[in-house]
């Protein structure tokens, strides 16, 4: 996983609610069998038409937003299905950062898994930060995980809360897996004393 | 010892071990895997040179995309196939069990769980899938991970999980004829939000709980997540016990003996504290319809598509602008008025023998409107077969409905089953977001017999007025 800890970028702001996994990475699109390649179908059902051309009205259809890297968006971001095809699809897009007031819970989980950062602010500092990218299209924002800041090349200055051991992975890149490895030994201690009736031993 | 919560009581025994400010590791039971979110999982752990720890506690299903059409004839989406395939591949390699295509026991992964017996009282259980949370009726711990969580199951049994809050979700009083446990589970959703339960594991306590059978407490379950929940839960009983009988996997004889002993200590202590309590009366649900493009987007059935300008929020009244609009729908309209071109009666929410026998009740000695056409897609090829033994499926297609194979259909529409752009569906799945059922397509999520109803009469009407004809 590619380490993030300190991120500069231009802002893409998607003022809808509640946007479902559904919307980040319509079903038709799951059927690949790799993790890379799905950033061209990143919300393809509001960026492009039914025959497939890009829609001018969508945010990612626009300049300069197509550069951008940091979406900025509204509350409970990512809910429906667990489909981690989500973040891949963000992040293959060349997203890092996910600002919302609110996130569902799998797909915050997944963020992390992926070197994306979920960001937490409250639903006042979101507000101002679309009024700000609508009189400044050009807006970049740098987020720091380092000291848990976020700022603009003006005024503005928020902080942030990550959970720590959340934040030690994604600065670090780890792999969770080898952390659980770690622990072979508790493991096998709680498989010697695993209850009989759990095993799946009668069919076939 | 302190009085501990249902969910405490499953968690505390699965930590293998917590360090302070870290997620803690916890043992899974049983991991269920399908063909959408396990196959870069697999190819994770080839890259590691990493094998299944517990293929023996793995199982695996095709549900997603496969069609619902004749099994016999050739599938036609040859990127479909490239994935069973892959995972038939992957299952061989890597020692799980399989329950394929020809298999006589597939079906949807969160039907097949317990109808095997797989899914017993207190077990934690995951799968690379939301809905995984339908496990939690019979008391266990059951929730829906990403791959790279797949792939962590798979490679070590366990799973790094920070605690989650709980949440009771009290049901006091008795639901009234027509009104089913898939109203409970909307009405819930309209009353908390789509992000009501954010963060949390929702216990589902009292009486109209309690008088719930199996198939119908899945249902509830199953919709945890739509209320934004981790998992929900119901403490196991008598009614829980007599389910498992006879069951595949369950457990026989002393072996039984011993489990249940341990697992009537599954429920919630006197004094044990919720972080997040709500109360709700049974007896004042009605049949819920949902007008919108979000699960808590629902009414009842009586009520009128809402104006945007009653909702509070600037953000809230651009979502339900948004949501009407998708929809077609105006404001004020009856949803009694709400015509519906299409009827899915299936998906892990209501695709269950219960399911069908009520649907079957409403449709029996009927004919599908004109206007509409209506599928019914068993859960499993057992419900199927128990469906067509008692005759359930002649008395769909005598009334005009299709009788398709088992799978998840039309409830995502990764496989032929989709609606065209501005269809409108009458739907017993659990999702009614924009193109979830196809590009345009219209959802309005119902239970099983107000889908029925639906498909008879054209138009949404109130079950509890509906004259059966048997
Ligand atoms: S029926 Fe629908 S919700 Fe259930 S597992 Fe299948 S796709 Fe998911």
């Amino acid at each position: 996983m590619q380490p993030l800890n300190q991120h500069r970028g231009g802002v893409i702001p998607l003022d809808r609610a509640n946007v479902d996994t559904d919307q980040i990475i319509p079903k038709q699109f799951l059927k690949r069998t790799e993790r890379t390649g799905f950033g061209q179908f990143l919300f393809y059902n509001w960026r492009f038409d039914t025959d497939g051309k890009p829609e001018p009205g969508f945010v990612l259809n626009r300049e300069p937003y197509t550069g951008g890297s940091i979406l900025l968006t509204r509350n409970n971001f990512g809910c429906g299905s667990s489909r981690e095809h989500a973040p891949w699809a963000l992040l293959d897009y060349g997203i890092r950062v996910v600002i919302a007031p609110s996130f569902a819970d799998i797909f915050y989980n997944n963020c992390f898994k992926n070197g994306i950062l979920p960001l937490i602010l409250p639903e006042e500092t979101v507000e101002h930060l679309f009024q700000r990218v609508d009189s400044d299209i050009t807006q970049k924002l740098t987020v720091d995980l380092e000291t848990c800041q976020i700022h603009d090349e003006q005024d503005f200055t928020a902080s942030f809360e990550v959970e720590p051991y959340r934040r030690y992975c994604l600065l670090n890149g780890l792999d969770d897996i080898a952390i659980t490895l770690q622990q072979e030994d508790r493991i096998r201690d709680y498989e010697s004393r695993y209850p009989d009736y759990y095993l799946l031993t009668n069919p076939v | 010892m302190k009085p501990r919560t249902l969910f405490e009581k499953v968690w505390d025994r699965h930590v293998i071990h917590q360090e302070e400010g870290k997620p803690a590791i916890l043992y899974i039971d049983l991991h269920l895997i399908h063909e959408v979110t396990s196959p870069q999982a697999f190819e994770g752990l080839r890259l590691e040179g990493r094998r299944v720890r517990r293929p023996d506690l793995t199982i695996a299903t095709m549900d997603h995309n496969v069609p619902t059409t004749d099994r016999s004839l050739p599938i036609t989406d040859s990127i479909a196939v490239k994935q069973m395939e892959t995972l038939a591949e992957n299952c061989r390699e890597f020692g799980v069990r399989l329950y394929d295509l020809d298999h006589p026991q597939q079906g949807i992964v969160h039907v097949i769980g317990p109808e095997l017996g797989l899914t017993l009282p207190g077990k934690t259980i995951v799968c690379g899938d939301s809905h995984t949370s339908t496990h939690g009726a019979f008391g266990c711990l059951a929730f829906g991970i990403g791959t790279s969580e797949v792939e962590h199951v798979l490679a070590t049994q366990c799973l790094q999980q920070l605690k989650p809050k709980t949440m009771e979700v009290h049901i006091n009083g008795a639901l009234s004829p027509g009104v089913t446990a898939k109203d409970i589970i909307l009405a819930i959703i309209a009353e908390i939000g789509t992000d009501g339960a954010t963060g949390c594991v929702i216990e589902y306590t009292g009486e109209a709980i309690r008088n719930l059978s199996m198939e119908e407490r899945m249902t509830v379950c199953n919709m945890s997540i739509e209320a934004g929940a981790r998992a929900g839960m119901i403490a196991p009983d008598e009614t829980t016990f007599s389910y498992l009988q006879g069951r595949p996997y369950a457990p026989e004889g002393d072996t039984l003996e011993k489990a249940k002993r341990e697992w009537e200590q599954l429920h919630t202590d006197k004094g044990a504290v919720y972080d997040y309590r709500v109360e709700l009366d049974a007896s004042k649900i009605a049949p819920q319809v949902t007008w919108g493009t979000s699960p808590g987007m629902g009414v009842r059935v009586t009520d009128t598509v809402p104006d945007p300008a009653t909702f509070s929020t600037p953000t809230e009244q651009q979502s339900v602008r948004r949501a009407l609009d998708y929809m077609g729908l105006t404001p004020g309209t009856p949803i009694t008025s709400i015509e519906v071109d299409r009827v899915f009666i299936g998906s892990c929410t209501n695709s269950r023998l219960e399911d069908l026998r009520a649907a079957a009740r409403v449709v029996k000695n009927r004919q599908v409107s004109s206007r509409v056409q209506a599928m019914v897609v068993p859960g499993s090829q057992q419900v199927k077969e128990k469906a067509e033994q008692e005759g359930l499926d002649r008395i769909f297609t005598e009334a005009g409905f299709e009788w398709r194979e088992s799978g998840c259909s039309m409830c995502l529409g990764m496989n032929p089953d989709t609606l065209d752009a501005k269809e409108r569906c009458a739907s017993t799945s659990n999702r009614n977001f924009e193109g979830r059922q196809g590009r345009g397509g219209r959802t309005h999520l119902v239970s099983p017999m107000m889908a029925a109803a639906a498909a008879i009469e054209g138009h949404f009407v109130d079950i509890r007025n509906w004259k059966y004809q048997d």
